[in-house]
């Protein structure tokens, strides 16, 4: 790397430091410092991460499930406006597919009555999901190295210091979405088994109304632990998944450097194959997961006991 | 890693996009697909709506076929017992023509004998009494003579 060193440590600490954008105690809103500098070239930081508190936006996170997003959905609306029942074309198709993979699990798992929300919903999450977690296996340092100006973090000058490109193993991702689907929980729970049903199902069960008290310490954490753990599990698996990406990605510190090096840089290369390959399931299978266990999940507030 | 005001702006994108799907991308995705779904259903069934339809067909022809058969050969037959009808009754037409033309010969033939066995016996009967005015070499009285003269005749 260009002019000073990097060890481990930092290496690892940079990579696992979002861009931030918030209000520090002063009340002024700048990006934040580390290590004693802006993350962002030719601005005034104030303070750090830290003592930003809650007032503060991971704005690469943001920005780059936005962007995702909205290439999806654009992607998705020029192939829903163009499509056509007779001559569909490839793309098309492949959508279609994917609208089937789809709507099989919404029948399969979500079993009550029609909701129309349940297919776009399970659609968005599965395709947003993925492409966010398909971020993962962009080479780690490439788009850090872009935003910099094509620079090595930890050169002078550079643009954007701190870019972090997958906006799931930040954890504000996963569970903005989990959230969202507690909400959903919620509303569609007391929607469809009334306030007094709802609480009845968290305060009565399993051993019946005198037992309440103890019901309620069952019922309350089972019930919040389940839709914590939607967001929770995503979020692990794809911060594991980037944290074994930049373990590998310092075996290659010394490629140049001295013979050791490049042994060392080509057995992280076929590690980083073998766990990209691996990580491809990952990708797949978190995002799968996520959507089929909303479905359950809101299948149970449709359910009547 | 902590949480902050991210977590909102997840949630709100979230939100959004989830509404863009709802309303602008799945029921046309959805329409389309079903549409065709139903095409293909519609098709198969036609197809095979027009297979029964076909063997029923097949099976209507065989019988217009076998009726059509039966009733040329009832024809023919028809024909044929028609054709012997009119030779039987040509011929026994011509039969009785042929009986009746014999018979009117016969009568014809009966009255041309008789008319010469007629003339014959006046004849006779002239001649007669001719012969008799010569053997007797006078006139007879045809007047008073008349009588035996037809007797003659008659007995000839």
């Amino acid at each position: 790397m260009a002019s000073k060193e990097l060890n481990s440590t930092d290496y690892i600490e940079h990579h696992l430091t979002n861009l931030t954008y918030g209000k520090c105690p002063d009340g002024t809103w700048s990006f934040a410092e580390v290590h004693g500098k802006s993350q962002v070239a030719g601005t005034e930081a104030s303070c750090n991460i830290s003592e930003m508190g809650f007032w503060a936006f991971q704005v690469d996170t943001l920005f780059m499930s936005v962007l995702l997003g909205m290439g999806m959905i654009f992607f998705m609306r020029r192939v829903a406006k163009n499509a056509s029942s007779s001559n569909p074309s490839r793309v098309q198709n492949a959508v279609e597919y994917l609208v089937t993979l789809v709507r099989d699990q919404v029948q399969d798992n979500f079993t009550a009555d029609k909701n129309p929300l349940m297919g776009p919903l399970a659609l968005t999450i599965f395709v947003w999901v993925f492409l966010m977690n398909l971020m993962d296996l962009i080479p780690i340092d490439l788009v850090p190295w872009i935003v910099n100006g094509f620079a090595a973090p930890n050169a002078e000058g550079g643009a954007i210091h701190y870019f972090k490109v997958l906006p799931v193993a930040d954890i504000n991702a996963p569970m903005g979405m989990a959230l969202g689907v507690l909400i959903l929980i919620h509303y569609y729970s007391i929607k469809n088994k009334g306030l007094g049903g709802f609480l009845a199902e968290l305060t009565f069960q399993p051993y019946g109304k005198w037992m309440a008290p103890i019901n309620v310490i069952f019922e309350i954490p089972g019930f919040y632990a389940k839709q914590l753990a939607l967001g929770l599990r995503l979020y692990g698996n794809l911060f594991a998944g980037e944290m074994i990406f930049i373990l590998i990605a310092l075996f290659f510190g010394g490629f140049f450097s001295s013979v050791t090096g490049v042994l060392a840089g080509v057995a992280g290369l076929a590690l980083n194959f073998i766990w990209a390959v691996f990580h491809i399931l990952v990708v797949i299978l978190q995002a799968f997961l996520f959507m089929v266990l909303t479905l359950v999940y809101l299948q149970q507030a449709h359910e009547h006991h | 890693m902590n949480f902050n005001a991210t977590l909102f702006g997840q949630l709100l994108a979230f939100v959004f996009f989830v509404w863009f799907t709802m309303q602008y991308v799945w029921p046309y995705i959805l329409e389309a697909l079903e549409e065709r779904e139903k095409e293909i259903s519609d098709g198969l069934e036609a197809a095979s709506r027009g297979k029964r339809e076909l063997d029923e067909a097949h099976l209507q022809k065989a019988e217009i076929l076998e009726e059509a058969k039966k009733e040329a050969a009832d024809l023919v037959n028809q024909a044929n017992a028609r054709a012997n009808q009119l030779v039987e009754d040509a011929k026994s037409t011509a039969h009785e023509e042929a009986e009746r033309i014999k018979v009117s010969a016969q009568s014809d033939l009966d009255q041309a004998a008789k008319r010469t066995k007629e003339e014959l016996r006046s004849e006779v009967a002239a001649l007669a009494v001719a012969g008799a005015e010569k053997i007797l070499g006078s006139e007879i009285d045809k007047d008073k003579n008349s009588q035996i003269i037809d007797q003659i005749a008659q007995e000839l």
